[in-house]
């Protein structure tokens, strides 16, 4: 059906671009784009991940033989429902403020014993090669569907981390002179003809942050915010962070306290 | 900051905002914590990084100026910024400033190049553009175009040729801070990005009336 779709909405784009003014040409494409995601919207291909990922959190893995149905990632140990929304936080027991993930993969080495490089090598999946945290992701967010995004940064290591994350936003540096700020910083603008949200608004923030994890068509693959921001640092033209690095969790953490009391819609569809 | 000066700090706020309303200044990003944060961002690099991929962190004075106003620098800083960067730019060895639009129209076009890291890297070779269209519309019948910079449609077409516009074409593309410090477009001859023939094919593409960018 992808296939299906994709061939439509790529005709339609060379179709759109033979006839026509400039401007019809631009909101038929934005208009074909709204068509497809509306069509992928009662089957997102996330869907079966985030069943894939509801069986491997209750299913006892790893040299203990345990599941995640312990692991408490901010409201208490199992408690799922509208935990996504409230990360990245500061949690006394690593004193850290972790993300979704970090906090996720440190359940999996604290209570099924795997090793962290061990689990953390397929972050993200390839062809062919799936990815067990791209899947426990896509259930643990959905489990804050409805909820209000919440990250009031009030404990001073999140209040910390939440600036941290507001200046690598404005950072400049790479042989393009790119930051953050760059390609998210302003309303309405878009690069080529991908819309690119103000990420320093709520409205913006809110807009974006609220479809995480999201599967993304032109991949083909459901992508977390980890994997989104690193991907951004590539197009950046900059080196590559550490999977779970403090940088990455900065960032969400700042855009996450941005876009605090928009309501979760995940997982997201994306081109 | 001894409290002394901190009470001098927030007296002269107060006397400035009135006279100073729209310059109001803005709190650096990270605030009191911004020498953290750099230590945070540094240091969360993969170790097998190269050295020379790792250097396109550094900052000069722009990039870091930049930084800590938000891109948005008081005119006083502006203005040395921006003739700190005139200084940056260089010539084509015979001199010439304008070359031929067809090269410059695919350049312009070319949006790869420079991807590093180990996820999805550009293969070495990689031809490398100015990808204008990113950020600018120019060919009509590009529609494709981003709208983060001013759309340039007919650039040659209402500015003329005039030695003084292809100079500043020119130069505005090697190093667009020197007329505009802290703007989003890069400084593409400063990074060496693009060297100064192909800047010139680009000037063309902008400039000829025979290019697409002013004949549609
Ligand atoms: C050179 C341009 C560029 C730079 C620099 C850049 N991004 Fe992005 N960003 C994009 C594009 C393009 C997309 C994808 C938009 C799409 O596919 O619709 C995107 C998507 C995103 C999204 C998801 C938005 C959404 O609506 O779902 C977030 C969040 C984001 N970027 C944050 C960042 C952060 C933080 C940085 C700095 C570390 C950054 N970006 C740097 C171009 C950039
Ligand atoms: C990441 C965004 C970006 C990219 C890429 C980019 N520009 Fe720009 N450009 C801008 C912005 C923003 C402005 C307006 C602010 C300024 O003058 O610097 C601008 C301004 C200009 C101007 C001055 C227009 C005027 O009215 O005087 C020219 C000429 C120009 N760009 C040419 C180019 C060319 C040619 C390329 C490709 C080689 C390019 N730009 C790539 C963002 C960009």
């Amino acid at each position: 059906m992808i296939q299906a779709l994709m061939r439509m909405l790529f005709g339609s784009i060379v179709a759109g671009a033979c006839i026509g003014s400039v401007a019809a040409q631009d909101s038929k494409v934005a208009d074909e784009l709204a068509k497809y995601r509306e069509a992928l919207a009662d089957g997102n291909p996330a869907d079966l991940l985030e069943v894939k990922g509801e069986a491997l959190w209750a299913e006892k893995r790893g040299p203990r033989n345990a599941s995640l149905e312990q692991c408490d990632l901010g409201l208490g140990p199992g408690k799922l429902e509208g935990a996504y929304a409230q990360l990245p936080r500061y949690f006394a027991d690593t004193r850290k403020v972790m993300d979704v993930e970090s906090r996720l993969v440190y359940c999996m080495v604290t209570l099924q014993g795997f090793k962290q490089d061990e689990v953390t090598r397929q972050w993200f999946s390839k062809p062919g090669k799936e990815s067990d945290i791209e899947a426990l992701v896509t259930f643990i967010g959905a489990k804050s569907n409805g909820k209000p995004i919440n990250v009031p940064a009030a404990h001073p290591e999140e209040q910390r981390m939440a600036k941290i994350g507001e200046y690598i936003f404005y950072r400049r540096s790479g042989p393009q002179d790119f930051s953050c700020a760059i390609c998210h910083g302003q309303d309405g603008k878009r690069i080529r003809l991908q819309e690119l949200g103000n990420l320093t608004t709520r409205e913006g923030a809110g807009t974006a942050m609220k479809t995480w994890p999201s599967y993304r068509v032109s991949q083909g693959a459901v992508w977390t915010m980890q994997r989104r921001l690193i991907d951004c640092m590539r197009q950046a033209r900059w080196p590559e962070p550490d999977y779970l690095a403090d940088s990455i969790i900065a960032l969400e953490t700042f855009l996450q306290k941005t876009a605090t009391g928009t309501v979760m819609e995940t997982p997201g569809i994306k081109r | 900051m001894k409290p002394r000066y901190a009470l001098f700090g927030t007296l002269a706020a107060v006397i400035a905002v009135p006279s100073l309303a729209q310059t109001k200044p803005v709190e650096p990003p990270g605030g009191r914590y911004a020498k953290d944060a750099e230590q945070v961002f540094r240091s969360s690099f993969r170790v097998d990084n190269p050295k020379y991929w790792m250097s396109r962190l550094d900052q000069d004075e722009t990039m870091r100026l930049c930084g800590q106003y938000r891109d948005n620098p008081p005119r006083k800083i502006g203005a040395q910024l921006e003739k700190a960067n005139q200084a940056t730019i260089r010539y084509p060895v015979e001199g010439k400033l304008i070359g031929d639009w067809k090269e410059g129209e695919k350049l312009a076009a070319v949006g790869t190049g420079g991807h590093i890291g180990f996820i999805q890297p550009d293969p070495p070779g990689r031809l490398r553009g100015g990808n204008c269209y990113a950020c600018h519309q120019l060919a009509q019948k590009e529609v494709a175009y981003g709208t983060i910079g001013p759309s340039l449609q007919h650039y040659g077409k209402t500015r003329g040729n005039s030695e003084e516009i292809v100079k500043y074409t020119y130069d505005k593309i090697y190093n667009s801070n020197a007329f505009t410090a802290c703007t989003n477009m890069p400084r593409f001859g400063l990074h060496s990005w693009l060297t100064p023939e192909q800047i010139t094919h680009i000037v063309a593409f902008l400039l000829d009336p025979e290019s697409p960018v002013n004949k549609d």
